[in-house]
């Protein structure tokens, strides 16, 4: 029997080769080239040969020098933003909505299968279908409008630098809000019942239920709402690429349009890339390191809670 | 009484209206966009919005197939890359977590630590090295960098461990042993049906996430034999469309519909998906 115990434990690290070897192979590997190549020489099409640079930082300084490449992590953070508040706001309110038990709103079921379905919609799809809908001088959006009496004559939004970021802003709102909403309605539900029924015979009223007991047990939600979307919304790529290419005048440029028109067109500067690349690189990291502790210390948080806990039963009943 | 009665029912009526208007939100576009596709140019010059369809559906479609536009090479090549990328990712996820969980070795905890740690970067910022890396091994064009990379997807691997934490008696496994069943043999034939369920949600999302991408087939693929769905309808945005209105609407729907059809079968389990992906920290 003993034999045995000692035998399974090969299978543990049998069974996990193909992930390491692939991690090692497909992420890893490329992630360090990718760093190697921010210290080189590497441009124009087709080639793979290199030499490292004399002064090694030349890539980085160039690229945190660019006015452009600091414009497009500006708009990144800026269209994230106009997203991200809105977003949020919404999806918090049709959560308290839906998991209210005095509303019972009914159809719930229905109502999130149509919110949350611009999110499995391909984005690519999605940014061409807004550039037509907003076209000029003859698309939906205008027709709409003037038909509704908003506004008289067409307006141009692809040349107004404010609307075409409000507009990548808003399919980046819509496709995520349902989203989010799922989100932070499976973490309501994790809450303990017993306290809202407490909280209800002590008559306290949807609001003060809302604000007091389940915004603040939803912290670590939307900590995990709040990153992911961070994350994401650095590498927003489709949408602004798709849209209107950046444009106008570099308005929705975001980072990742930068670094894929540094690397895959005019002079095909891939080292440069990879200098930008290593930029948000890091930026992610410091994200996810934001998330990876504030998981781990609410674990430990827990643990500890549960031993005082513990500590002071052990003690009344000492003293009983 | 009667008053908070009163209350609950105004607020009960805002709900109701706030969610049918964002339910419209959700479905109007796309509704826009499948009844332009079947008018003509003129016609959606004349009004863009139109809430019924027309006749044009054929004149739009030889338009569309007679430039660059060819959805059956677009949605083969995306179905290749996505069954093979999903497959990979579930097969090989169940296998690294049941690893994990059913095995006790020296280097687990690091492991698993490791892949925590991992999980939240994307593979987009080292897409630079990825394409270099491709070239030079001569893969750009193919397929395989599209879909060997999934084999290491630590997300689904934490996923993967959580289910089989909760879902899983060891005595399963000992009593396979008992039976004379190999270890893998019993990963195969008792460990996957019971991971089932969890494989469906995650494999609807590995699906989708793959049949979405653009950044990583766009810098990979530069033959046309080989565009997925995503590349084919950037082609879209082209200048060969620029007037060509109702093309342009109908190429979009048919990159629509194939989701539509899996999302509105599917919608219980991946909205139950979501909110479990949620949980799962």
């Amino acid at each position: 029997m003993r034999n045995k115990t000692i035998n399974y434990a090969k299978y543990g690290y049998l069974f996990s080769i193909p992930f390491v070897l692939a991690y090692l192979i497909f992420h890893l590997y490329p992630t360090l080239y990718t760093v190697v190549i921010g210290f080189t020489d590497l441009r124009g099409l087709g080639k793979t040969t290199f030499s490292f640079l004399e002064e090694p930082f030349q890539n980085y300084k160039l690229i945190l020098n660019n006015p452009t490449f600091m414009r497009s992590l500006g708009n990144t953070f800026l269209i994230w933003t106009m997203n991200f508040i809105p977003q949020i706001l919404l999806a918090l309110l049709l959560t308290a909505w839906f998991t209210n038990r005095r509303f019972k709103v009914r159809g719930q079921g229905a109502f999130k299968v149509m919110i949350y379905m611009p999110n499995i919609i391909t984005a690519a799809t999605i940014a061409i279908l807004f550039n037509s809908l907003s076209g000029y001088p003859k698309g939906p959006i205008n027709d709409l409008l003037i038909r509704f009496g908003i506004i008289d004559v067409p307006a141009h939004f692809h040349m107004q630098k404010w609307t075409a970021r409000g507009i990548v802003a808003f399919i980046q709102f819509w496709m995520w809000y349902g989203h989010s909403m799922i989100v932070l309605i499976a973490g309501v539900l994790g809450i303990d019942p017993t306290l809202f029924e407490a909280a209800e015979i002590d008559g306290a009223s949807a609001p003060q239920i809302f604000f007091r007991i389940t915004l603040p047990r939803l912290k670590t939600i939307l900590l995990y709402v709040l990153v992911t979307s961070m994350i994401g919304g650095l590498q927003m790529f489709d949408i602004p690429r798709l849209f209107l290419w950046g444009g106008p005048d570099n308005a929705t440029l975001t980072a990742s349009v930068f670094i894929y028109n540094q690397a895959f067109s005019g002079s095909y500067l891939y080292n440069r890339a990879s200098a930008a690349s290593m930029i948000m690189f890091i930026i992610i990291l410091i994200f996810s390191s934001v998330m990876f502790y504030a998981l781990r210390d609410r674990y430990e948080e827990k643990m500890r809670k549960n031993e005082r806990a513990l500590r002071k039963a052990m003690r009344k009943e000492a003293s009983v | 009484m009667r008053s908070l009665k009163t209350s609950t029912n105004i607020t009960k009526t805002l709900i109701y209206t706030v969610c049918i208007i964002l339910a419209i939100l959700s479905i109007f576009p796309f509704w826009i966009m499948f009844m332009n596709a079947t008018r003509s140019t003129f016609q959606i010059q004349q009004d863009s919005v139109s809430l019924f369809p027309s006749r044009y559906l054929k004149s739009n479609w030889n338009i569309l197939s007679g430039k660059s536009f060819n959805p059956a090479i677009g949605f083969m090549n995306s179905m290749i890359i996505s069954t093979g990328a999903t497959l990979c990712a579930v097969y090989f996820s169940s296998l690294t977590a049941y690893a994990l969980v059913a095995y006790t070795w020296k280097l687990r905890q690091g492991f698993f630590t490791f892949i925590m740690a991992v999980m939240m970067i994307p593979a987009q910022v080292t897409g630079i090295g990825f394409y270099q890396m491709m070239y030079r091994i001569g893969w750009v064009n193919t397929y395989w960098p599209l879909i060997l990379p999934s084999i290491a997807t630590p997300a689904m691997v934490f996923f993967m461990r959580q289910y089989l934490l909760a879902s899983l008696s060891l005595d399963i496994v000992n009593s396979a042993r008992i039976d004379g069943s190999g270890e893998f043999n019993t990963f195969n034939k008792i460990i996957l049906p019971i991971m089932k369920p969890a494989m469906a949600t995650q494999a609807i999302f590995t699906f989708v996430f793959s049949w979405n991408n653009l950044f990583i087939p766009l810098i990979l693929l530069t033959r046309s034999d080989r565009y997925t769905m995503p590349i084919m309808v950037s082609l879209l945005r082209g200048d060969i469309y620029k007037t060509e209105y109702g093309s342009v609407y109908l190429g979009l729907s048919l990159t629509v519909l194939p989701l539509f059809v899996i999302y509105f079968l599917l919608s219980k389990y991946i909205i139950a998906g979501v909110a479990l992906g949620a949980l799962k920290e």
